[in-house]
């Protein structure tokens, strides 16, 4: 009899294709995800040494992190980034990688596109050029970011070297309260465990916390385990997934499907199974989140304070939060609540689902922005656009005097020429805060869509709960 | 790739935790589509003031530490997006070597893919270190990937640490494509098993 096992090593243990005694196992890839920005030196390396891209089949193109979110023309790019997607456009030409460019109806940011066409599969190994590729955990695949070289590695072999990471089960109990929501979750748990907390290590998300998420919710809690360290994070796929997938573009169909499903069922983590780490955390008294400094672990409930740097113990890191709060222009003791907002971003592949975009206009519906608040909702895929469109979610944005754009990475890392100005405080339901993250000097609170939207209609950081009577 | 044995050079201390891939290359400076010319993005915002002009309080501005191909930081170094160019920067700044207590995950692995040592120390050798170098700036130390120590011209030793794979992959300049390309037979085999 083989001993319980978790959902991490079921899926590592059918991927490994060979290990030599002492080395890292070589790793099977399923799907392969690849954009414009991480991509370019790969496909020159396979033009140097003379390869082809091994399963074209297994790899899929996007375009989001450097295009315009003001227009699907690829003139509105500037220059550089120009070149870039017209790079990626080449590469995918000629290696014939499928390719949801710019002006494509599907196209979205990699982590909401793979989903969205059923791309991503319980049980599958997914990698990306990118550090959010975790979100696909939320499927029950091992979904991780590498650098470019091992993104040329997976394109020459479909697969790549890895040693096997440790596992921690992290255990969501308990019901979260109205206006409590993933976002408040994953942001919780960093604060908790730290920004490297997860170092070397495969989350698990369980509990019945995390049951009750829909997939978005799941998404948004996967996305954010590499802001805890984590090389990965894993939620044991159930109904609830099989229900997103059904039928969608890329699942599998009739007889196909039945047979997936059998597989898929089996994958949840056996009772007895052993993780390296296991940590606890009851949300039912959990509150909305915020973070007030430049890491994602800088986070506090929404109703509280500003550490003070000078009560820290530890001096590396006295040092960093004096140095964060600085550069974010918050006293020490401070209320978070009440302090003044300028910028307002709804979007990214933590929170541009529609799912997350029906969140932020059930706050602005009948309401209006603040006026000195600049607010800017960027879908996370074209596919996510064209639904809230047909919801009417675009009409309930510009009539409370939103923005809203087309699909993109946009203000998240502020490649694209979206950007927020030097000193002014931006609320960001995207994934990092660091300095100069969303544009030089632009100072980032993280935060969930309800969040995001309460305040912007208060031109200052707000309880959402109070717009949800 | 230049293999790695032992480099001897000053040491740049950076004395931060959780310095991240945003910190060493800001995201404008990805849009390239080659590894040239990133040098120029290397710690940008803190290099730079924001009149463009070099900020003199900023270790790699300052005269003392020039010539300098290690580079000494706080834990959790290159957290965050798995942008490569942050090591591309860093290597075609000069650096040979980091010495950290610990560092990220996909940093650590994109570092070795490029013949950067991320060498991992224990957090009191790595406090030694910064100590030694304000006393003794600009004096060279030796990083020595085949007795995997750093060695200080006044003696003292600190053993470091290294995924024993990736010491014999950075000690050959080696590249993990050719050994991949060595198995595609096992892959073959493994992708006929399992229908794929």
């Amino acid at each position: 009899m083989t001993p319980p096992r978790t959902l991490f090593d079921k899926v590592w243990g059918a991927h490994v294709v060979y290990q030599a005694p002492h080395a890292p196992a070589i790793l099977y890839i399923d799907l392969h995800l690849v954009h414009e920005v991480t991509s370019p030196q790969a496909f020159a390396m396979l033009r140097a040494r003379g390869l082809t891209v091994r399963r074209p089949d297994r790899t899929v193109a996007t375009m989001d992190h450097s295009t315009p979110t003001t227009s699907l023309d690829l003139q509105a790019a500037d220059p550089q980034a120009r070149m870039q997607l017209q790079t990626l456009a080449h590469n995918a030409r000629h290696f014939g990688v499928r390719l949801y460019g710019l002006g494509h109806p599907q196209r979205g940011i990699v982590h909401v596109l793979g989903p969205e066409l059923g791309l991503t599969q319980p049980g599958m190994t997914i990698v990306c050029g990118d550090s959010h590729t975790s979100t696909h955990g939320a499927f029950g695949a091992l979904a991780f970011g590498i650098g470019t070289t091992q993104v040329g590695h997976v394109l020459a072999t479909q697969t790549l070297l890895m040693r096997k990471p440790k596992t921690m089960r992290v255990t969501f109990s308990g019901r979260l309260r109205p206006g409590v929501t993933a976002k408040d979750m994953i942001l919780a748990l960093i604060a908790r465990i730290g920004t490297h907390g997860g170092r070397g290590h495969v989350l698990e998300y369980a509990g019945e916390a995390v049951r009750s998420l829909d997939m978005a919710g799941r998404m948004t809690l996967a996305n954010m385990s590499i802001e805890a360290g984590a090389r990965a994070g894993m939620i044991a796929p159930d109904d609830t997934t099989f229900q997103y997938l059904a039928g969608r573009e890329f699942a599998p169909q009739g007889p196909a499907w039945e047979q997936a499903l059998a597989r898929w069922r089996a994958l949840p983590t056996d009772p007895g199974a052993v993780f390296d780490r296991e940590v606890h955390l009851d949300v039912g008294d959990l509150e909305p989140m915020i973070t007030y400094g430049t890491t994602p672990g800088m986070a506090v409930p929404i109703t509280g304070r500003v550490p003070d740097p000078d009560r820290v113990p530890e001096p590396a890191q006295r040092r960093l939060l004096h140095k964060a709060l600085r550069y974010m222009g918050l006293r020490p003791g401070q209320a978070l609540l009440g302090q003044r907002v300028d910028w307002v971003f709804v979007g990214s592949c933590t929170n541009g689902r529609l799912e997350d975009l029906r969140q932020a206009a059930r706050v602005l519906r009948g309401r209006k922005v603040a006026p000195h608040v600049r607010m800017v909702v960027v879908p996370g895929s074209e596919t996510v656009r064209r639904q809230a469109e047909a919801e009417g979610l675009d009409r309930v944005f510009r009539r409370a005097g939103a923005e809203w754009r087309y699909a993109g990475c946009s203000l998240c890392i502020a490649m694209n020429g979206d950007r927020v100005p030097a000193g002014h405080y931006a609320v960001s339901t995207s994934n990092r805060n660091f300095e100069g993250r969303q544009g030089p000097g632009a100072r980032t609170f993280l935060a969930s869509p309800l969040t995001a939207a309460a305040s912007a209609v208060e031109g200052r950081l707000a309880d959402p709960r109070r717009f949800l009577a | 790739m230049q293999p790695f044995t032992r480099v001897t050079t000053p040491i740049v201390p950076l004395p931060r935790e959780d310095v991240n891939t945003d910190d060493i290359i800001p995201a404008r400076y990805l849009k390239g589509t080659d590894k040239r010319g990133l040098a120029q993005g290397l710690f940008a915002r803190w290099r730079y003031r924001d009149d463009g002009t070099p900020d003199p309080t900023f270790p790699l501005n300052d005269p003392r530490y020039a010539g300098a191909r290690i580079l000494l930081t706080g834990a959790n170094f290159g957290s965050g997006s798995s942008r490569e160019h942050a090591v591309w920067a860093l290597t075609e700044w000069g650096f040979r070597a980091v010495l950290a207590p610990s560092f990220a995950d996909i940093f650590y692995n994109n570092a070795v893919q490029n013949g950067l040592l991320p060498a991992r120390l224990a957090p009191d050798a790595v406090a030694a270190l910064f100590a030694w170098v304000e006393a003794h700036p600009g004096a060279a130390v030796t990083v020595d990937l085949v007795d995997r120590q750093v060695r200080l011209p006044t003696g003292e030793v600190y053993a470091f640490d290294l995924d024993p794979f990736a010491r014999e992959r950075l000690l050959e300049g080696a590249d993990d494509l050719d050994y991949l390309l060595r198995h595609l037979p096992q892959v073959e085999a493994y992708e006929r098993r399992w229908g794929k």
